[in-house]
């Protein structure tokens, strides 16, 4: 019996980064909770750090477990339903924050409570200028990326994978410079505040947590592009990346219904 | 790596303690550990709980008193209420019991343990991510527990706002007891999810060969159904409580009216959570229940296909009825109308279930075996506490029962002695599984009646309490109500002595217990896979994956 298997499923051997991690994000939520009661911001670091730390030696690992055939095809197909399950998970994170948004736009509290509060009048941001921009940027960066993926499934074509993800991470890192532009403007030059009115919360709130998920799978990007650079990723074999093209579509999909609804939508009566 | 995974085969186990419980990649250790932090937790939670029944014990404050708080009442010195603590505990015995007992024991525990078990998989499909859910429940656990010692709300230690958190109250709570509080919950939360991840993932990819959908045993379905629940409603509530964290700490006015907000919105969307997360904790024992009617009715499960489809159905359904927990509100009659309507359907997939476990009992010859027994009791409590969720389905009989004791009572009958008699059922049915000992029968049937009579003794009176119009969430009462929660209070003591007992139990049949030699102790209705394994099972478990034959006991469905 020993040594015998015939199953191609992954079994790991122990690892100390689950621990690591969650010491980490221990500290990290504990330090954070003390630096927005005016303590020390230290630990909030240092937990941070741990965490960082776990995830790049966590995933460093899984790469090196797929280089010696750990990943067979039943494992990849595993690995494929986790991160389809782990986006859905994010799709109803964002349920919560749209639900707050449409709640607000569609039932404002003067009308339906008759509350006496008055809104601030707020300077209205033009949907199609920035974020018109900003959605073309994402939807090309969305579309690189595919080109990367089928240069990479049909024909292996390297430079057009390597030149596709290059274009696709530019122009996330172009959205990303953008929004924090506009952010600059509207916070320094427009009168908005962060925060103090329902839709300067759910404005920056729901863009906010999208801008964060940007930054992510930018960065996800662009660690495949380190990857595909230094020779990984078959036609056959890379979820990895594949990973990485459906965060980055979902990351899209969430920004158009953002575009429609917070800008277009949302500053109409302005 | 994967030679590293293969070795320590056959009982020598080589791991080092510290490799074993604190980087373990077996779905068995961490299921193990999942119930003894589950357990550990639990005890704290109870007693927070034995300690109110026992200021409600009389009307007046005795015990929770400013000058502090006193075990034994004490006359001659003067007390103040401080219904600060009374708030403190009630908020830690709900979040606890919610987020860190029941569905870490469920959920974490068994689920982790019997599911790949009883699919016939070699561990879980993200073993290492499997142990970063259980170190996040322990971190998400310690946030808690900070939570109660800190700074909190009445220049106090600890937040006094209710398990559900609802603003003004949670925005307005000084101190950082809150901030921990919602810190602990997205932590949980997270870990949760991952979880969820991992057991659907498992329960796609990794059924033994042959094992269609429509074949797998009751409790993994159970299982996989809990954990999309889990992973549809559980990222809505870390948004909701994310916007609190922004409402408390940086001036944002999601929920405050003095900003365009709306408190209601946060209502709707907690319960948009709150109700599935009420399936969350019952389902898998359903699952649990399933097996042990069962194997001690000698008779297959009656209706396994639609046991399965009303499993599904009660979850589809719990994303759709939210709105029942907030009546009083003033919500527009047609929302009421169709909250109501959409609540009572889901009594025809429970009454399902409720049925298949009497007609498989029907016609079997039934053995009251400790699981058993507590089977029974699940079957009697879950099916009072499901009446009387019934009666509080209608909007208009709410408006008197609102916020009374008699949803204590409800919420009790169907949580604390359901879900907790269904991990009770769990626990006697797969100790000798887990740890190749059994416990003593006599001492097991002690505990179950000790605990059926303590816990009704509790519960069953604050039906009549709610009836009469004593609202909830209070330290003190007036004397008309003095009887029944003298009795109450009675019945938590005896409840409290039996979970006492209970750890005694367990305690001496690890140590002492009669070795369990075969690999299935019951008999031969227990014919899932885990009942094909060694007792306790070694550390690795399918590396040769089990024939058909080993677990087609059935014709096809």
């Amino acid at each position: 019996m020993a040594h015998v298997k015939n199953h191609d499923f992954h079994i790991l051997s122990p690892s100390v980064y689950p621990f690591i991690g969650s010491v980490g994000a221990f500290a990290m939520l504990f330090g954070s909770v003390l630096w927005m009661h005016g303590s020390t911001p230290f630990l909030f670091w240092g937990g941070l750090v741990a965490v960082l730390y776990t995830m790049f030696g966590w995933w460093s690992e899984v790469v090196k477990e797929s280089h010696v055939g750990d990943h067979t095809p039943v494992v990849r197909i595993g690995l494929r339903y986790g991160f389809i399950l782990f986006i859905m998970s994010e799709v109803m994170f964002f349920a919560a924050w749209f639900w707050s948004f449409f709640k607000h736009a569609i039932y404002p509290m003067s009308e339906y409570v008759g509350t006496q509060y008055v809104p601030p009048v707020i300077h209205a941001v033009d949907p199609f200028h920035l974020p018109l921009i900003n959605t073309l940027l994402l939807l090309l960066s969305g579309c690189a990326v595919t080109w990367a993926h089928h240069a990479l499934v049909h024909n292996n074509d390297r430079k057009a994978l390597v030149n596709g993800l290059a274009i696709g991470i530019v122009f996330g890192i172009l959205f990303t410079a953008l929004q924090a532009f506009e952010y600059y403007e509207l916070l320094a030059h427009e009168g908005w505040e962060f925060g103090g009115d329902q839709f300067y919360s759910n404005f920056f709130m729901a863009t906010g947590f999208h801008g964060f998920h940007v930054i992510i799978g930018t960065i996800f990007l662009f660690v495949c592009l380190l990857r595909a650079m230094k020779g990984d990723f078959t036609p056959e074999q890379h979820v990895g990346f594949e990973a990485a093209a459906w965060y980055w579509h979902f990351v899209d999909v969430v920004w158009l219904f953002l575009f429609f609804a917070v800008y277009i939508w949302g500053t109409s009566g302005m | 790596m994967a030679d590293a995974a293969i070795h320590g085969h056959e009982h020598e186990d080589t791991r080092g303690f510290f490799t074993r419980w604190f980087m373990s990649t077996n779905h068995k250790d961490i299921g193990v550990l999942y119930l003894i932090v589950a357990a550990i937790v639990g005890f704290i939670s109870v007693g927070f709980t034995v300690f109110m029944r026992l200021e409600l014990l009389e009307p007046g404050v005795q015990h929770m008193c400013l000058e502090g708080a006193r075990l034994f009442s004490d006359a001659a010195r003067e007390c103040t209420p401080n219904g600060h603590l009374w708030n403190v505990l009630i908020t830690g015995h709900g979040i606890l019991m919610m987020f860190f007992v029941v569905i870490p024991a469920l959920f974490g525990g068994f689920g982790n343990y019997f599911m790949p078990l009883q699919i016939g998989a070699p561990d879980m499909a993200f073993p290492r991510m499997n142990n970063l859910s259980f170190w996040m429940y322990v971190a998400g656990t310690s946030l808690a527990v900070c939570s109660v010692l800190s700074p909190g709300g009445n220049d106090q230690l600890g937040a006094g706002v209710g398990w559900v958190l609802y603003p003004p109250l949670s925005v307005r709570e000084g101190g950082m007891a809150m901030d921990f509080a919602i810190f602990a919950v997205h932590l949980s939360g997270a870990s949760s999810i991952l979880g969820a991840i991992n057991i659907i993932t498992t329960f796609l990819n990794m059924r033994a060969p042959g094992m269609t959908l429509f074949k797998v045993p009751l409790f993994a379905w159970s299982i996989f159904v809990t954990a999309w629940l889990i992973l549809l409603s559980l990222p809505v509530l870390a948004g909701a409580i994310t916007m609190l964290l922004m409402d408390r700490n940086f001036g944002f006015t999601f929920f405050d009216p003095a900003g365009g907000g709306d408190p209601i919105l946060y209502q709707h969307i907690l319960w948009f959570f709150g109700h599935p997360e009420v399936y969350i904790i019952i389902l898998p024992g359903f699952g649990i229940i399933s097996h042990v009617i069962a194997t001690f009715s000698r008779k297959p499960v009656f209706g396994y296909l639609p046991m399965v489809w009303a499993l599904i159905a009660i979850g589809a359904l719990g994303f759709v009825v939210w709105a029942h927990h907030m009546y009083t509100v003033g919500m527009s009659l047609h929302q009421q109308a169709y909250f109501m309507l959409a609540t009572m359907v889901i009594a025809v997939p429970t009454g399902v279930k409720v049925f298949s476990w009497i007609a498989t009992m029907w016609g079997g010859s039934i053995e009251f075996k400790t699981p058993m027994l507590w089977a029974f009791g699940f079957l009697f409590l879950f099916t009072v506490g499901g009446v009387t969720g019934i009666v509080l389905s209608q909007a208009a009989v709410d408006r008197y029962y609102h916020d009374t004791y008699y949803v204590v009572a409800h919420f009790h009958y169907v949580m604390s002695l359901g879900a907790v008699f269904a991990i009770f059922a769990g626990i006697y049915f797969y100790f000798p599984k887990m740890t190749g000992r059994m416990y003593p029968e006599w001492a097991g049937k002690v505990h179950f009646w000790t605990m059926f009579i303590g816990a009704n003794l509790t519960f069953f009176p604050q039906h009549f309490l709610g009836r009469q119009g004593m609202p909830r969430r209070y330290i003190d009462y007036p004397e008309a109500f003095a009887y029944w929660n003298a009795w109450s209070s009675w019945g938590a003591f005896l409840s409290f002595a039996s979970f006492l007992f209970f750890f005694g139990v367990i305690i001496y049949s690890l140590r002492a217990g009669a070795k369990v030699t075969e690999a299935n102790p019951w008999n031969e209705y227990a014919d899932t896979l885990e009942w094909t394994l060694p007792s306790p099972p070694p550390e690795h478990t399918f590396e040769i994956l089990p024939k058909q034959e080993d677990w087609d006991k059935h014709h096809a469905h």
